[in-house]
C-alpha cells in the first residue's frame, strides 16, 4: 500500500509558533532594533547605525569579559567532564546503594542558583564561614572578596559542586545502557581496565557526554546568578563575566543601545558554538546508527 | 508600533530574512532534495546551507567592522562570495 503524504499535522504546531514568536522572536527583533539606536530615556530613540557595534568591538571591557567567560567555561568543562565520568564509572550499578547515590548526586541539581550562591558566599567567609574560617585557621590567606585568584577558585569550585552531578548522571545513564555481553567479551579477550574504558565505555557514553558538554557549556557561558551573588563580579572586575557585564550595562547604566549590540554579539557566539556542538553530535549518531 | 521605535533598516533586515525563509520553504516543498555531504564532512540540506551562510555573514560583517572599520557595505560582497562558496561546496 502506498503511503499518502499529509503535512497538515504541521498546523498543530501553530500555537507553539505563536507563543515562541511573542516570547522569543519579537523580543529578539526588538533587541536588533535597539542595537542601531540610542536612547536618552523617555522612550525617545535616535538612529545611530552600526556605531555601538564599532565601539564595542574596540572596547577592552567587552573583550576582557569575553576572555574571562571563555576561560571560565573551559576550566569548568575541563574539570567537570572528567570528574563526572570518573564518578559515573565508580557508582554502584544496582541495589540500594545505586539509588542512594543517584539521590545524593541529584541533590545539588535541585538547589536554585541564588541559593547555591548564598551557600558559597557564607561558606567562604573568613569570619563565619566554615571553609573560610578553616582555611584561615590553617594559616592560608584566603579571601574571595579581596583576592582575584581566590574569587576565581571559589566560583569554579562552586560550579563544580553544583553541576558535576549532571555530567555524572548522564554518564551513568550511558553506562547503564551497555549490555553485559560487551564486558564478558572484553573479559574473554583479557582486556585491561583502561581498554574496556577506551573501547567500550567511552564510545557508548559519547552521545550523552556530548549532550552533557553542550548543556554545561551553554549554562556556564550564560552564568549570572551564582557569581553575582558570591562576588558581584569583583574584586574589581575579576569575575565579571559576560552576562554580569551585560546586566550592568543594560540595567545599571540603562545604555540600551550598546547593551543590545553586546547581547547580539553574545548571542552570535552562543549560536555558533551550539551549532558546532549540535552538528558534531548528530553526525556522531549518524555514524553510529 | 510607534512606541517600539521600529526603523526602516531593521524592518528591511528582517524582511530579507523572512523572504529568504519563505523562499527556501517553498523550494523545499516544490523541489524536495536529499542531503549531501560537502567539504565539512557533514550532511547538509539547502536550509542548513542558508543557516551557515547567515551565521557566517554576521561574523564576516563584525570582522570587517572590527578589522577594516570603514566602507561597511563592501563586507556584503565578501558575504555573497562566502554564500556562493557555501552553496557550492558545503
Amino acid at each position: 500500500m502506498e503511503k499518502t503524504v499529509n503535512q497538515k499535522a504541521w498546523f498543530l504546531v501553530l500555537p507553539v509558533l505563536l507563543l515562541v514568536a511573542f516570547s522569543a522572536v519579537i523580543p529578539l527583533m526588538t533587541v536588533v532594533n535597539y542595537s542601531v539606536q540610542d536612547s536618552f530615556g523617555n522612550n525617545q530613540f535616535f538612529w545611530w547605525g552600526i556605531g555601538w557595534f564599532e565601539e564595542l568591538l574596540h572596547s577592552d571591557r567587552m573583550w576582557s569579559a569575553l576572555w574571562r567567560q571563555l576561560a571560565f567555561s573551559a576550566i569548568i568543562l575541563a574539570i567537570e567532564v572528567p570528574l563526572g565520568v570518573f564518578v559515573a564509572l565508580n557508582m554502584p550499578k544496582k541495589g540500594f546503594w545505586a539509588s542512594f547515590c543517584l539521590v545524593l548526586m541529584s541533590l545539588p541539581l535541585l538547589i536554585p542558583w541564588n541559593v547555591v550562591g548564598t551557600i558559597w558566599q557564607i561558606f567562604g567567609r573568613v569570619d563565619i564561614g566554615l571553609l573560610g574560617y578553616t582555611l584561615a585557621a590553617l594559616g592560608i590567606d584566603y579571601n574571595y572578596t579581596q583576592d582575584a585568584v581566590d574569587a576565581w577558585i571559589t566560583v569554579i569550585v562552586m560550579d563544580v559542586w553544583h553541576w558535576t552531578s549532571l555530567v555524572a548522571l548522564l554518564g551513568y545513564a550511558g553506562l547503564q545502557s551497555i549490555p553485559d555481553a560487551y564486558y564478558q567479551a572484553a573479559k574473554i579477550d583479557q582486556a585491561s581496565r583502561w581498554k574496556v574504558f577506551r573501547y567500550i565505555e567511552l564510545p557508548k557514553m559519547m552521545g550523552v557526554l556530548m549532550i552533557a558538554i553542550l548543556l554545561r557549556f551553554m549554562d556556564s557561558f550564560m552564568i549570572y546568578t551564582e557569581p553575582f551573588v558570591v562576588t558581584g563580579g569583583g574584586p574589581g572586575n575579576a569575575t565579571t563575566f559576560l552576562s554580569i557585564d551585560l546586566v550592568k550595562m543594560a540595567l545599571g547604566q540603562f545604555d540600551l543601545g550598546p547593551a543590545a549590540a553586546f547581547s547580539l554579539m553574545y548571542f552570535l557566539v552562543i549560536l555558533l558554538i551550539s551549532w558546532v556542538f549540535y552538528t558534531v553530535m548528530t553526525n556522531l549518531e549518524k555514524r553510529e546508527g | 508600533m510607534e512606541w517600539m521605535a521600529w526603523t526602516w533598516p531593521t524592518a528591511a533586515f528582517f524582511g530579507v530574512i523572512a523572504i529568504l525563509l519563505i523562499t527556501f520553504t517553498v523550494l523545499a516543498i516544490r523541489f524536495p532534495e536529499t542531503p549531501r555531504t560537502g567539504i565539512l564532512q557533514i550532511e547538509t540540506t539547502r536550509g542548513d546551507r542558508l543557516f551557515i551562510t547567515l551565521l557566517g555573514s554576521a561574523f564576516i560583517n563584525l570582522a570587517w567592522l572590527g578589522l577594516v572599520g570603514e566602507n561597511q557595505p563592501y563586507a556584503l560582497i565578501v558575504c555573497f562570495v562566502y554564500a556562493a562558496a557555501v552553496f557550492r561546496w558545503v
